[in-house]
């Protein structure tokens, strides 16, 4: 990539400038500055440079409080929730051995949590290759699918056999194959989280505007430039979507993996678990699961704003909701 | 003043164009039997009720859009495939939205592999004489209709294309900086001699910018006639806004598009 189309920081920098510039245009005084007014003043009176206009940086301080301001309403309702639970589980409405307070899980995943952590980073290794895997291989199948016919016809019932076919179903032949080891795991991973980035890069690949293409094609640029410049970049808002899914998926994949044959990973300790009727350590495994798929959700977040920060998706201003 | 290089043969040649599109509903035919040659350094202007083909015709000869029969030339050769030697400005503005409005004009020269030092001065240059300067790191939901249409003009010219397509360029402009851009080609135009074919809705547009212009008929689309422009070279627009020439073919113009229009 160009450093005009991923610079990310300068271009919202660019951004922020650009809107100071207008508002500055704009300003008191000038009634109705529009289009033509300040398209007029270009020929007789020079326009005011936009270094005026620019509104000051966000502060960390600012920033803080942005974040704290996103942050309470999930806070609030994790807090709901875990007030459920425990008025559930310490009045005894179930019984302790199947439900257990969250003091009780608390004190299992302190106690035991040297061993809690190797088993989650054994889950997390096959998750993330898992994904990275199914991401490489997703677009690259992506791009064959949209650019070929031919390649379309061969390999879309592929993808889609590959889909529709059962995962957990083919779990165990895959142990038999390939041992008790992390490569089913990671097999499993890259199976399960393949056909988003497939379907979604697809999508993203063929939805470029045709005039861009005519565009390109007037410049003579061949087809690895208009690629990497246009079809790929107006490709990256459907596949971060796709990604999201994928990454959550992994999860899933790598579990299922452990759930069939494995000596280590949270799958394999919440069998272990559920086997003891060792509820705190199941509830504390599954919390564990699910924060591996929340950070990684996160992180593809995280990439998906830095990469696109100038997808209508990912303005600031144009949310549907009221704050 | 007027820069028009040696004529040595047409700058673009179409003859007996005929294009149908066949679609899952319907077939159209969207222009019938055109022919038209247009001489270098030659400013033609295309004006015609909506839908009779005019940006087919631009394509056609851009290379976008195959005929069903006929011939194009274009600088001498025949059109067979996209043609790289023009400066296309779509009817849309046909921007990337996750480009500058700078970005976006250099994307020509990018695509092109074009000297990068001496692009980016000619990209300076270009959004000095729009009027986008201030705009420059703006992205395309950032700007106006009429400001996105100003990037795509400068994208088109940033590599001094000796032939110039423009499919309503200004449309999207209020009057006033319209008559400011129409000025600014007009200048363009006399000092480089590039061959330009501008399609417009805009009557005077046509009138002021044209050496020749050419009135089409509702779909299909055919050539009904063509009119020589007798206006100085070197035109001023307050002053041919008051030429009685300009009136003349002004009123002719309108009333060959209404009965035009009305015979349909
Ligand atoms: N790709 C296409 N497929 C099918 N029909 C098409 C296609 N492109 C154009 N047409 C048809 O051809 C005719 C001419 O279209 P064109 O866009 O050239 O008109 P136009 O003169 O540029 O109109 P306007 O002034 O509204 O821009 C229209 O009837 C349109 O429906
Ligand atoms: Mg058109």
């Amino acid at each position: 990539m160009t450093e005009n189309s991923l610079d990310t920081a300068g271009r919202q920098a660019a951004a922020d400038q650009a809107s100071g510039a207008r508002a500055a245009a704009a300003g008191p005084g000038s009634v109705g500055a529009g289009d033509g007014l300040d398209g007029a003043a270009s020929s007789t009176v020079a326009i005011p440079p936009p270094s005026g206009g620019r509104p000051p940086r966000p502060t960390l301080g600012r920033r803080a409080v942005t974040f704290a301001d996103s942050l309470w309403r999930p806070a609030l309702v994790l807090a709901v929730f875990f007030a459920a639970w425990w008025f559930v589980a310490a009045r005894e409405y179930v019984p302790n051995y199947l439900v257990p307070t969250p003091g009780q899980v608390w004190e299992t995943m302190t106690t035991q949590w040297s061993e809690l952590a190797r088993h989650t980073l054994v889950t997390l290794y096959e998750t993330v290759l898992g994904f990275v895997l199914a991401a490489a291989l997703g677009l690259v199948t992506a791009v064959a699918i949209a650019y070929s016919r031919t390649l379309d016809k061969a390999l879309y019932p592929i993808v889609l056999f590959a889909q529709v076919i059962p995962k957990i179903a083919i779990a165990p032949l895959l142990v038999v194959w390939f041992g008790l080891g992390l490569t089913p795991k990671i097999i499993l991973a890259v199976l399960i989280a393949f056909f988003p980035v497939v379907i979604s890069g697809v999508a993203g690949l063929r939805s470029t505007d045709p005039e861009l293409l005519d565009l390109a094609a007037t410049m003579g640029a061949g087809p690895w430039r208009t690629f990497r410049k246009i079809r790929f970049p107006n490709a990256l808002p459907h596949l971060m979507a796709g990604l999201k899914v994928a990454v959550t998926l992994a999860v899933v994949g790598a579990v299922v993996g452990e759930f069939v044959g494995a000596s280590e990973g949270l799958g394999y300790v919440l069998l272990l678990a559920n086997g003891n009727l060792d509820a705190p350590l199941l509830f504390a495994d599954l919390i564990l699961m699910s924060a591996i798929g929340i950070v990684l959700f996160v992180l593809v977040e995280i990439a998906e704003a830095l990469l696109i920060p100038w997808h209508a998706s990912r303005r600031a201003g144009v949310s549907l909701t009221t704050s | 003043m007027t820069a028009a290089p040696a004529a040595t043969g047409t700058a673009i040649g179409m003859s007996g164009l005929t294009v149908r599109f066949t679609t899952r509903r319907a077939q159209t035919t969207a222009l019938d039997d055109v022919s038209l040659d247009i001489e270098p350094g030659e400013f033609v202007t295309i004006v015609g009720p909506s839908g009779c083909g005019k940006s087919t015709l631009l394509k056609i000869v851009a290379g976008l859009v195959k005929p069903t029969s006929g011939d194009v030339s274009l600088l001498q050769r025949p059109v067979r495939g996209p043609q790289k030697e023009i400066g296309f400005v779509f009817q849309k503005a046909a921007l990337l939205e996750w480009r500058g409005a700078r970005a976006n004009i250099l994307l020509q020269a990018e695509m092109r592999g074009m000297d990068r030092a001496q692009a980016a001065r000619r990209a300076d240059e270009l959004i000095e004489m729009t009027g986008l300067t201030g705009f420059e790191k703006a992205l395309p939901h950032e700007l106006s209709g009429g400001m996105q249409q100003r990037v795509a003009l400068c994208r088109a010219l940033l590599h001094s294309p000796p032939v110039l397509l423009m499919d309503e360029p200004f449309g999207a402009l209020d009057a006033l900086t319209r008559e400011q851009m129409n000025a600014e080609l007009h200048r363009i135009w006399r000092e480089t001699g590039t061959t330009v074919v501008l399609v417009t809705h805009s009557i005077a547009e046509a009138v002021f910018l044209g050496t020749r212009v050419v009135v089409m008929s509702p779909r299909p689309g055919r050539i009904i006639r063509t009119f020589s422009v007798e206006l100085p070279a070197h035109r001023d627009y307050a002053q041919v806004m008051s030429d009685p020439r300009f009136d003349r073919l002004a009123t002719d113009l309108r009333g060959l598009l209404g009965s035009a229009a009305a015979n349909h």
